[in-house]
């Protein structure tokens, strides 16, 4: 077998290499193959994208966070830490061939098959790419943490208070006696609001009803919304930590929340991201005396990356960027009827294009990002990514219909593929569907577009808004109109898995084809 | 590369301690005295450091103390033989071998580079057993000079 690792250790100096050299001379002595990017203190070459490809699985024997771990997406790998390298790498590399074992089939193996084409060619394009799919991916816990607490405060409240619940939650926390529900709320929980005070936290932590469903409607929204705060000094933060490592995060971090105080939301926070990063990059890189060489990490260069790019942030930057970012919510929010549909038949044939490639990425990212602009599950942002997710499930879900209704059309390894794709297409994992488009890109990808386009376009047309970036099926009830997001999901879903059948009727013969698609199925990996 | 990773002056070959700090202060003291390291508190303050993350004793009767620091001029290798043995906290006892790893704090490329080609030959046994059979101080520091070489 081949396999690749990562190695490193707190000092970078000699765990990273003995790790190293242990695992390349257990794997030889065990009639396997191993190449180890060292990431250590002198620097580290990565590892040809060639050999990441051939190779069966990974092994991690790091110490700390692996770098481009993105690179190995979807194949079978271990996590052993450096000094278990070190001092036994026998039984590591044996682990390594029992994990590639155990996990040899179905998706991931298609998928890491498919996944280093894209980092063949690094151009200018594909490394922007990659710094905004860092930014975006370390972004997505906070947005789905923050995202789905806000969605189930939003459920709670509907319970507390009725029909209005989820503008009611939104309204508690600064509230005053002016607003009649506050004051109900004020009345029922002992809090005196006379003379125009208004709830504050601390009031509301002391008045907090443990067994009252409003109290932990607005609590669970609250400490959503404090998640959520993360997302655009996330954004940028991490896009910054992806061009300059972690001198880039302090002045990303502070670049992107000055983005979004200053209301650029996140297309400010990716402008003061790349800002952020290229500005530490360039500063690690002076020639300084060797005596300031030892502050320069600490002191420097957070000093004067985060100085330099907070004030552009704060003048530069800012206004025009609120501009654009209002500009945007302008537009979405004024979309309406025909225009709102069209855009969700576009995002939803990308999504169905590449299956987890750019073009899908593109489209999510616009969701995701978007909601930093979103406060209710109604708003406009978040029913494109409403609009987005149910397209993204659509392919699988097609898949595994197709291969239900018309086994004889499908392999035995396809058929075994849509079992599993049902549950991949629930939960919104557009990869799911790979297997059947790698094997027969021309008659399945236009199939899964036409599909995706018609969740995409009723979805949007029906208004259907998740504040939640994943999940799927999952994540139904906190949709808005539940019914009728899953309606458009089923209706793609019936649409593309017929014409998927009538594609594959016309000559059922899968073998012959040839993978040709599979160049544009590049990046198949899910690093969302 | 003009200054050799080891000496014979960077070798003891019949290291006594009593512990593992009392050995690595008499291999940063050899340190200080070929004037490889400036400050042998505040060098071995960073090993001790480095020590408490994670001891670096290895199976096979090695002990592996090492660190980046900013009172070390030129990469270095100290080597001690303790044929009492020297605990250094690896999982099959104590250790006979010990190598002191010394690294400049802001060592550029080439200075690391000969550190990760030392850590690659460390893993090797016959390395390791060559060092602890040579006859003398400038055999070992031969062999390291001779197998050391960057990549």
């Amino acid at each position: 077998m081949k396999f690749v690792a990562v190695s490193s250790c707190p000092t970078g100096i000699a765990h990273t290499y003995m790790a190293a050299e242990a695992l390349e001379q257990a794997a030889k002595a065990a009639g396997h193959e191993c190449t180890v990017e060292t990431q250590g203190a002198a620097g580290s070459t990565p590892l040809d994208p060639a050999v990441i490809a051939a190779a069966d699985g990974v092994i991690y024997a790091a110490d700390l966070e692996v770098q481009g771990k993105d690179r190995f997406a979807g194949k079978p790998s271990v996590d052993v830490g450096v000094k278990a390298a070190v001092h036994d790498p026998a039984k590591v590399i044996a682990q390594a061939v029992s994990a590639v074992e155990a996990k040899g089939s179905g998706a991931s193996k298609v998928a890491a098959a498919a996944a280093p084409v894209a980092t063949r060619h690094v151009g200018v394009g594909t490394r922007i790419r990659k710094y905004l799919m860092t930014g975006v991916s370390y972004m997505i816990p906070f947005v789905a943490g923050g995202g789905i607490l806000i969605a189930l405060g939003f459920l709670l409240g509907t319970a507390g208070w009725g029909k209005d619940g989820a503008i009611v939650v939104t309204k508690i926390i600064g509230g005053t006696a002016d607003n009649p529900s506050v004051a109900a709320y004020a009345a029922a929980h002992g809090i005196d609001l006379s003379n125009g005070a208004s709830i504050a936290l601390t009031t509301f932590a002391q008045h907090f009803g443990w067994f009252s469903a409003q109290s932990w409607a607005v609590a669970l929204f609250y400490v959503g919304g404090a998640a959520f705060g993360f997302l655009v000094p996330a954004l940028s933060g991490y896009i910054a930590f992806a061009i300059a490592d972690r001198p880039g995060i302090v002045p990303g971090f502070v670049g992107g929340t000055i983005a979004a105080a200053v209301g650029a939301g996140f297309l400010g926070g990716i402008v003061t991201g790349f800002l952020a990063g290229f500005l530490a990059l360039w500063i690690v890189r002076w020639k300084v005396p060797k005596g300031v060489r030892g502050v320069m990490p600490v002191v420097v260069i957070p000093l004067l990356a985060t100085l330099i790019t907070g004030v552009l942030a704060v003048i530069v930057i800012g206004p025009p960027m609120k501009a654009v970012n209002d500009g945007m919510k302008a537009w979405l929010t004024g979309m309406s009827g025909t225009s709102a549909v069209l855009l969700g038949i576009i995002v939803g044939l990308m999504m169905c294009f590449d299956l987890g490639g750019p073009l899908n990425k593109v489209a999510y990212t616009f969701a995701t990002a978007g909601l930093a602009n979103a406060v209710l599950s109604t708003d406009r942002p978040a029913v494109i990514m409403g609009a987005v997710m149910a397209a993204g499930m659509v392919p699988p879900l097609a898949a595994a219909l197709a291969t239900v209704v018309r086994p004889k059309l499908f392999s035995e390894s396809e058929r075994e593929s849509g079992k599993s794709a049902w549950l991949l297409g629930l939960s919104f994992i557009s990869e799911g569907a790979i297997p059947f488009a790698a094997g027969d890109p021309i008659r399945m990808i236009p199939s899964f577009m036409v599909g995706g386009a018609v969740t995409g376009g009723l979805a949007m047309a029906f208004n259907t808004g998740v504040l939640a970036p994943h999940g799927g099926f999952w994540v139904t009830p906190l949709v808005n109109q539940p019914f009728l997001f899953l309606l458009a999901i089923a209706a793609g879903m019936v649409v593309s898995g017929a014409l998927v059948i009538v594609a594959k009727s016309i000559r059922r013969n899968p073998d012959e084809e040839e993978v040709e698609g599979i160049e544009s199925l590049s990046a198949l990996t899910g690093s969302r | 590369m003009a200054e050799p990773l080891i000496t014979p002056e960077l070798v003891a070959l019949d290291l006594v301690a009593a512990d593992r700090d009392a050995a690595t202060r008499a291999l940063i003291d050899l340190m200080v005295a070929a004037g490889r390291v400036t400050d042998a508190d505040g060098f071995h303050a960073d090993v001790r450091a480095r020590e408490a993350q994670m001891a670096t004793g290895m199976p096979g009767g090695i002990g592996l103390p090492h660190a980046r620091s900013e009172h070390v001029t030129v990469p270095s290798l100290a080597v001690g033989r303790v044929p009492g043995g020297v605990d250094f906290g690896a999982p099959d006892g104590p250790a006979t071998l010990v190598f002191l790893i010394a690294a400049p704090a802001g060592g550029d490329a080439d200075h690391l580079k000969i550190l990760a080609a030392l850590a690659r030959r460390l893993v090797h046994e016959s390395f390791r057993s060559s060092i602890l059979q040579a006859p003398g101080a400038g055999e070992v520091a031969d062999i390291v000079n001779r197998e050391v070489v960057p990549q």
